[in-house]
């Protein structure tokens, strides 16, 4: 009885002394003091919180498919698919995210009054903890390190977020030995018109690489432009994440008057598991820093794509890539220059 | 005296639509994202015509031959095309607020785009997934409106095509929620927004045979056309079987919207705005309203598509621009008719 009673206020002691960590949205959340069960509630969010403690994330946003599940240890691969909730496109039923028992839900991308507002609503609908975090390339060690805190993962997150950071330093310092800058442009979609503006999620790893992104003047966001308007920028480098563009572009006479196109200078991004440059605008664009930043600017960027795939791998994804994964990765037409 | 003064109109009407057309047609070629003086168009088209090789640098005739003057006929054929399958649909139907989607065709078309685009697939197969999707739609809503027997025949239809539409609607609702919300998800959300920003020289020799094929029997049955807007009976009594005619107008210019669509995306108000404006002009002989009715199509649409790929960097949405001017013009041509349909 005593001992309980011991217990009772020991533990509601701990409790309150829990630290509460603040958000990037500005809201304080403070945790339970055992987070045993974490649900991400998109992608950037689920590939953090399984680098950090993969055995606390209740289920991936989507059942992985089976060229994505290869990566991963099979036992994580096959969580269970619970939906995305981010504002009105939720496919994610909250009482889906109760059933799964969750201590912390945790979301990393966007962290504007929208999805502030829907943060605080499904925390106080369920009581469970909802934070929100900047998903920015070079937030990522801060984001680490603030989840680290609140799943209680310190020490985790901080050897990931050292590392990131070192990354970051290394790409930093390789850039800043460039001193020819190609233009670049972004295509997406089937057609390639698609493209991201200044400012824009989209095109962020070429603002990390301080490329000279082509539709630079076009409003920040995704945006379609007019092939004339490609044709005027005619930039030097083409990438896309789009396998149909990337093939059909050599053929047709529109592209082939494009002077990347002309320099055979197109290049098509990895996606799997995750993309390398795009989507999904999380973490997994390092790999993207350093496949486009070997594209854009070979001399300065004399590394073994390899060695960082193999290492990325490891820490975030938790399990080291086959060499037959790492040939069909790097080995895609269009990767990497023939 | 009177006739001939009307007639004298009507020749006027047509003279300054087509006239309209070819200022606007040399003004499309000359303006654009990528400069290309009037000069320069023109000896490269001299060059064209003559088989004599320019001096011009080679992007003006990139510019000029695959990107600007495919996109400017696209804009031409599509805008005819719609607002030809509107023109057959608001006689047929006997209602001036039918547009040429009216039995599903677009939604047909948006969904096969969809599902191509979910499942990741190249513009070729889009575009064909589109163009089928559309005849497909159709198809369904023509075999089982035909088959409620008991109402009117094109109530039937209408219904039909309302419910159908609704249904693929609610299909492709379904799978902009399944899908990639970072990659597939705009790119579906931009195909249903309609653009002319990707057409190729391909584009138009695919869409443009399709769309005269749907003409030609608009065309050569202009007279009977305007037995469909009479009762089945009359009609009937006046030795036309309006089934048939009726299954004939469906196909041909779900022939001519489908194809439209497929390259285009979905363009609204073009197919219910002309035939309405060119009807107040000429009235509602089909054979005199048709003509009319692709000029000021075809016009509209090169002006609006003009705009859309010159006043930014980014591209416009036509539909957008469309609704914008359409919706004040329709209501002001409203306002101005006073005779009845």
């Amino acid at each position: 009885m005593r001992l309980s009673l011991f217990l009772l206020i020991f533990i509601s002691g701990y409790c309150i002394g829990q630290t509460a960590v603040t958000d990037a949205s500005g809201r304080e959340i403070r945790p339970p003091a055992k987070v045993e069960r974490v649900y991400a509630a998109g992608p950037p969010a689920s590939l953090l919180v399984f680098a950090i403690a993969p055995e606390k994330l209740t289920g991936w946003t989507r059942a992985m498919r089976p060229n994505e599940a290869e990566f991963f240890p099979e036992r994580y691969a096959n969580l269970p698919e619970l939906g995305r909730l981010t504002g009105r496109g939720n496919t994610a039923n909250v009482e889906v995210v109760l059933n799964a028992k969750t201590d912390l839900i945790v979301d990393v991308g966007s962290t504007g009054p929208t999805l502030a507002s829907l943060a605080s609503q499904v925390q106080e609908q369920t009581r469970i903890p909802y934070a929100l975090f900047d998903g920015r390339i070079e937030s990522t060690p801060a984001t680490l390190r603030a989840l680290g805190r609140l799943m209680g993962n310190e020490r985790e997150a901080e050897r990931l977020a050292a590392w990131y950071e070192s990354e970051l330093t290394q790409l930093g310092q390789r850039i800043a030995k460039v001193t020819v800058h190609p233009l670049v442009y972004y295509g997406r979609s089937a057609s390639g018109l698609q493209t991201g503006g200044k400012g824009s999620i989209n095109v962020e790893a070429l603002e990390v690489l301080g490329a000279r992104n082509a539709a630079a003047e076009a409003r920040p966001g995704l945006v379609t432009v007019s092939f004339e308007q490609v044709l005027l920028w005619n930039p030097e480098v083409i990438l896309t994440t789009d396998p149909n563009f990337w093939s059909s572009v050599w053929a047709d006479p529109r592209w082939r008057a494009v002077r990347a196109v002309e320099q055979k200078r197109v290049y098509l991004s990895p996606h799997l598991p995750f993309g390398w440059f795009d989507f999904p605008p999380g973490a997994n664009r390092l790999l993207g820093l350093w496949w486009a930043g070997k594209l854009l600017y070979p001399q300065a960027f004399d590394v073994d794509l390899r060695a960082k795939v193999s290492e990325f791998h490891r820490l975030f994804y938790r399990r080291e890539p086959t060499a037959a994964q790492l040939d069909a990765l790097l080995g895609e037409p269009g990767v990497l220059p023939k | 005296m009177r006739n001939e003064r009307t007639l004298n109109t009507r020749a006027l009407t047509y003279f300054l639509a087509a006239g309209a057309l070819l200022a606007l047609t040399a003004l499309a070629f000359a303006v654009g994202r990528y400069p290309v003086s009037i000069g320069e168009i023109v000896s490269l088209m001299a060059s064209k015509v003559t088989g004599s090789a320019t001096t011009l640098p080679p992007n003006v005739e990139t510019v000029v031959m695959q990107v600007r003057g495919p996109r400017v006929l696209a804009a031409l054929v599509v805008g005819a095309a719609l607002a030809a399958a509107g023109t057959a649909y608001q006689g047929m139907f006997r209602n001036p607020l039918v547009s040429p989607d009216i039995l599903g065709v677009s939604t047909g078309a948006a969904l096969g785009a969809v599902l191509a685009i979910f499942f990741s697939q190249g513009i070729l197969v889009i575009q064909a997934f589109a163009f089928a999707g559309g005849l497909a739609a159709v198809g369904l809503v023509y075999w089982i409106g035909s088959r409620l027997r008991g109402h009117d025949p094109l109530l039937a239809l209408v219904l039909t095509g309302v419910v159908i539409g609704t249904l693929l609607g609610s299909v492709i609702a379904l799978l902009k929620y399944l899908a990639d919300p970072y990659n597939q998800l705009p790119a579906i959300t931009y195909w249903l927004l309609g653009s002319l920003a990707a057409i190729a020289p391909r584009d138009l020799g695919a869409a443009a045979p399709l769309a005269l094929a749907g003409l030609a029997p608009m065309l050569l049955l202009r007279w009977r056309m305007n037995l469909l807007a009479l009762p089945d009976d009359e009609a009937r009594a006046l030795g036309v079987d309006t089934r048939k005619l009726r299954t004939l107008v469906v196909a041909a210019a779900t022939l001519m919207t489908a194809a439209a669509v497929a390259v285009s995306g979905i363009i609204g108000w073009v197919g219910l705005l002309i035939p309405h404006a060119a009807r107040l002009l000429v009235g509602p002989d089909f054979g005199r309203l048709l003509p009319l009715a692709m000029l000021l199509g075809a016009a509209f649409l090169l002006g609006v598509d003009t705009l859309c790929r010159t006043i930014a960097t980014i591209e416009v949405p036509p539909g957008v621009l469309t609704a914008l001017i359409g919706t004040p013009f329709f209501l002001w041509l409203f306002a101005l008719a006073r005779r009845s349909w």
